[in-house]
């Protein structure tokens, strides 16, 4: 009997190699392995490229572990929302308890492994944004607090901070500043998908800003947000990281987040729903070009100032 | 008279199969980059006989 129930289970149930490597969340691991690349050739010390290569990676293999974690505890939402209903666990492709062996198996091989190829304290920070990230904001503040995305944008941000400590040994002010970047950055950036993604936060009961304060509270929110974002972002040109090339960038980027800021701002929803929400669509799209070529900036001075050209 | 259609779930088996068979490889070149780079680097001291008692 028990023989005939084995042989029913699904072929549902055969993950392919692919779907495992989807519970990682490759976009999110692209740009942890961008910004904390930046962060390590930042630094005023040099790695060498086999031990900085390894770092980088299992720094990246620690964020998919954190992403696997994420997916196996929001499985229930996932599966509600439009965004996440094709992610592995909610599509049928991987069980649940795999999602969590895979998420808690990754997290501690990339902590070991980052420790013997780095040093303890680069470790203990990946621990620690591993713990942040699926401790703190998946299991606590994602479903109890509209501040989720706030605080939760810190665990994205410690990548620059860890490849940075791969390098060092040690923190330093500019290393916060990559963090604080990225920290500021996170809110207007999902606030303006959640304006979009009309009801899959409602539909949820993930208590987004949008749904708890309201879309006119959020847009006035991604404003004043962003303009803290924008002192930081040209502040940070004056820094030992900064630069000409920064500086440049930056004054650009910014004034053109700040105009997409203030244009959602001074919109209603009946004029978002007229054009199916284009200036937030495109205040996103922007926001992914902002952070990329704001750390490709500070990349671009650290690797002039290895040459002696580069910063001030 | 053998079996030979092959169903779907079988391409996935393979592929998991192959890809942690890749990842295994890589990881064991990895680790042994990785011990090459330390050993070579100025800073290795090997450990006296001494202290390993």
């Amino acid at each position: 009997m028990t023989d005939i129930s084995s042989q029913q289970q699904p072929f549902e149930a055969e993950a392919s190699f692919g779907d495992y490597f989807a519970l990682m969340k490759p976009r999110v691991m692209q740009l942890v392995v961008f910004t904390a690349l930046v962060g390590m050739l930042a630094a005023p010390v040099g790695v060498n490229p086999v031990i900085g290569f390894a770092s980088i990676l299992f720094i990246a293999i620690g964020a998919g572990a954190s992403g696997a974690l994420n997916m196996w505890w929001d499985a229930d939402i996932d599966q509600v929302m439009t965004r996440t209903a094709k992610r592995p666990i909610p599509a049928g492709k991987v069980a649940p308890g795999e999602a969590l062996s895979i998420g808690v198996a990754l997290s501690g091989l990339s902590v070991m492994m980052l420790a013997l190829s780095a040093n303890f304290l680069a470790a203990g920070l990946l621990a620690f944004t591993i713990f942040f990230y699926a401790v703190v904001y998946s299991m606590w503040l994602k479903r109890a607090t509209p501040q989720n995305i706030v605080i939760g944008g810190a665990a994205g941000a410690f990548p620059p901070v860890i490849g940075w400590v791969v390098a060092t040994g040690s923190m330093s002010v500019e290393a916060w500043l990559m963090f604080a970047l990225i920290f500021m950055w996170t809110p207007p950036h999902f606030w303006a998908l959640a304006l979009f993604m009309k009801s899959d936060y409602d539909d949820a009961g993930v208590p987004m800003l949008t749904v708890t304060h309201g879309r006119k509270s959020t847009r006035k929110h991604i404003l004043a947000y962003t303009v803290l974002l924008v002192v930081l972002a040209v502040g940070t040109a004056f820094t030992a990281i900064g630069g000409v090339i920064y500086l440049t960038t930056a004054v650009i980027l910014n004034a053109l987040f700040l105009k997409g800021a203030y244009a959602i701002w001074r919109r209603n929803e009946a004029q978002a729903e007229a054009d199916s929400y284009a200036v937030e669509k495109s205040f996103f799209k922007l926001s992914l070009l902002y952070l990329f070529l704001h750390f490709g900036a500070i990349m671009a001075e650290a690797l002039l100032r290895n040459s002696g050209l580069g910063g001030w | 008279m053998t079996l030979k259609a092959e169903h779907e779930m079988h391409g996935r088996r393979r592929s998991r199969n192959v890809g942690v068979g890749v990842l295994l490889v890589a990881f064991v070149v990895l680790v042994l980059a990785l011990t090459f780079a330390k050993v070579t680097s100025g800073d290795f001291e090997v450990p006296r006989a001494e202290t390993l008692r």
